[in-house]
C-alpha cells in the first residue's frame, strides 16, 4: 500500500523540479522589470509551499494512485471478490478501504514535503546558474520569506486532498457495475471527479487560510 | 428426516421482485441437518437469486429466510457476519482475491475469525488444499492456475472454518469428470462424516444425482418439483423429465428472445437494461 508513495517519488521529483525552475524563471522575468530580483527565492518558496506543491502533487497522485485504486477495487467488485469477502464475514471497508485510506493520508503529505524540497532545489538551480545569486543567499532569502504557517497550510491542504482523492477513488471502485466497461468508466470518473473536487477545495481553502483570517 | 429439530434453513413464502418482474415467486422449503439439497433449473430462473437470499446478500421483497433458526433478512451487518462465520460459500468463479496467493486465500477466513497461530493456520491450509487435490499450490497466485483449480481453491476456502453449512454455486462446472467425482465425493464425505449440510446450485445432472439427498427444481421463479433423486427421476412432470434428460424439445420455453423473457418472468436482474436502451437509441 505504501507504494502509493514510494513509487511515485521519481515522478513527483521531476514535476516539482520543473515547477521550481519555471517559477524561478517567471519570477525573474516579472521581478526584473521592478528591479526586485532579490525576491525571486521568496516567490518560489511561498508559491510552492502554499499552492503549487500540494496541488500539483495531488494531481500526480490522482492520476497515478487514485485511478489505480478505483480500477483495482472495481475489478474486485466485478469478479465477485468483494461479495466473497462479505460472505466470509469480512468487512470489505475494513479490509480494503481502511489501509488504502491510511496509506494515502500519510503518503500524499509526505510526497508534498518531498516535492517542496525538490521544487526549491529547482528554483535554486535557476538562481545560481542563470542569475546572480549564490547558494547561501538563496537559502537565506528563501527561509526568511516563508514562515511555518506557509508550510502548515500546504500540509493541511495536502491532507484534505488526500481525503478527497481516496474517498472518490474507493467510492468509484466499489460502485462499479457492468463488467470491464464499468471498471473503465469508474476509473475515468474517479480521476475527473477527484481533480475537480480537489481544485475547488483548493480555492476554498486558500480563501479560508489567507483571506478570511 | 427428524422433523422435530429446527431446520438449518427455512425459506417461507419468499418473494423477490425487481421492478415489476417477479424473479422468485412464493418459494418455501426447509433444509435439515445433514441433507444435501441440489437446486436445479434453467439458466436465469432465479437459482442464483435464491442463493443470494440465503447468504443474506439480498433482501426479500416479502417472506423470510431463516438460517440456523434466525431470520437473516431482519439482521444488521454485524449479526449477518456472525451467522456467515458458520457457513462457507463457493462462488461460481471461485472469487479468489487476486492479490493474495492460493494459500493466503484459504488462510484468510481462519486468520480473520480465529486466534490460531501462523503455524496452525499453515497446517490447516495444507490439509484443506490436500482435500481438493491441490497440495503444493500454496504459493501460486490465482491468475497462475486454471479455472477449475480456482474453483477447488474456492472450495478449500469455503471449508476452511469447518462450516456446518456449505453453499455452492455450480461447484462442478468447468471441472473435468475426474475432478467432478473428487469434489462430489468430498461433499458426500463431509455430509456423512461431519453432518455438514449443503445447498448446491447445479446444472450438472450426473453430479447432482450423485450427491443429492433431496432436489428442488426451479422454473418461472417457483418450485416445479421437489423430492429425493429417485422421486425426481421418476417424476411424471414433463418439465422435470425434459430438464434431467437434457432434451431440446419439451414444455420448457427456450427464452431465446427478450420478449419471451418478460412473459415468463424468468430472467436475471438486469440493472443496466434501461441504460442499454438509451445507448442504442443514441447511436441508431
Amino acid at each position: 500500500m505504501v507504494f502509493i508513495g514510494v513509487r511515485a517519488a521519481p515522478m513527483v521529483a521531476l514535476t516539482a523540479f520543473s515547477v521550481g525552475v519555471t517559477l524561478a524563471m517567471q519570477a525573474a522575468h516579472s521581478l526584473e522589470q521592478l528591479g526586485a530580483e532579490m525576491y525571486i527565492p521568496d516567490l518560489v518558496m511561498v508559491t510552492l509551499l502554499r499552492e503549487m506543491g500540494p496541488v500539483l502533487i495531488a494531481v500526480i497522485v490522482i492520476g497515478r494512485s487514485g485511478s489505480a485504486v478505483a480500477a483495482e477495487l472495481g475489478t474486485m467488485k466485478v469478479s465477485e471478490e468483494i461479495e466473497a469477502l462479505e460472505v466470509m464475514a469480512i468487512n470489505p471497508i475494513q479490509y480494503l478501504v481502511v489501509p488504502r485510506f491510511l496509506a494515502m493520508l500519510v503518503m500524499l503529505p509526505a510526497l508534498t514535503i518531498f516535492g517542496n524540497y525538490i521544487g526549491v532545489l529547482g528554483g535554486w538551480a535557476v538562481c545560481t546558474l542563470a542569475l546572480d545569486f549564490n547558494t547561501a543567499g538563496y537559502i537565506l532569502r528563501a527561509l526568511e520569506s516563508a514562515d511555518t504557517w506557509d508550510l502548515y497550510s500546504g500540509m493541511i491542504k495536502s491532507a484534505v486532498f488526500a481525503w478527497i482523492v481516496i474517498t472518490v477513488a474507493c467510492n468509484a471502485g466499489l460502485n462499479v457495475e457492468g463488467g470491464a466497461e464499468g471498471v473503465g468508466q469508474a476509473t475515468t470518473a474517479s480521476v475527473v471527479q477527484a481533480l475537480l473536487a480537489m481544485l475547488v477545495m483548493n480555492a476554498v481553502l486558500t480563501g479560508i487560510f489567507f483571506f478570511a483570517a | 428426516m427428524n422433523s422435530n429439530e429446527t431446520p438449518i434453513i427455512e425459506v417461507v413464502d419468499l418473494v423477490r421482485r425487481f421492478g415489476d418482474r417477479t424473479v422468485l415467486d412464493d418459494i418455501s422449503f426447509n433444509v435439515h441437518r445433514g441433507e444435501t439439497l441440489v437446486i436445479m433449473g434453467g439458466s436465469g430462473c432465479g437459482k442464483s437469486t435464491l442463493l443470494r437470499h440465503m447468504i443474506g446478500s439480498m433482501k426479500p421483497t416479502s417472506g423470510s429466510v431463516k438460517i440456523f433458526g434466525e431470520d437473516i433478512a431482519a439482521m444488521n451487518e454485524r449479526e449477518i457476519g456472525r451467522v456467515r462465520q458458520r457457513f462457507g460459500m463457493l462462488f461460481q468463479s471461485g472469487a479468489l482475491l487476486a492479490s493474495l496467493t492460493v494459500g493466503e486465500n484459504v488462510a484468510l477466513p481462519i486468520f480473520q475469525h480465529t486466534d490460531k497461530s501462523p503455524d496452525e493456520i499453515e497446517a490447516i491450509v495444507k490439509q484443506k488444499l490436500e482435500m481438493v487435490g491441490l497440495s503444493g499450490f500454496e504459493d501460486l497466485k490465482p491468475d497462475e492456475i486454471s479455472g477449475g483449480m480456482k474453483k477447488r481453491v474456492g472450495l478449500a476456502r469455503a471449508l476452511a472454518l469447518n462450516p456446518e453449512l456449505l453453499f455452492s454455486d455450480e461447484p462442478t462446472s468447468g471441472l473435468d469428470p475426474i475432478m467432478t467425482a473428487v469434489v462430489d465425493q468430498l461433499t458426500i464425505k463431509l455430509a456423512h462424516g461431519s453432518h455438514m449440510t449443503a445447498v448446491i446450485v447445479s446444472h450438472d445432472m450426473t453430479s447432482a444425482f450423485r450427491i443429492a439427498t433431496r432436489m428442488i427444481m426451479l422454473g418461472h421463479g417457483s418450485i416445479v418439483a421437489e423430492g429425493t433423486p429417485e422421486e425426481i427421476r421418476a417424476s411424471a412432470n414433463p418439465e422435470v423429465h425434459q430438464f434431467i434428460n437434457g432434451e431440446a424439445d419439451g414444455p420448457i420455453p427456450l427464452n431465446l428472445s427478450q420478449d419471451k423473457h418478460e412473459d415468463h418472468q424468468c430472467v436475471k436482474p438486469r440493472p443496466f437494461a434501461g441504460a442499454r436502451h438509451r445507448f442504442f437509441r443514441k447511436t441508431s
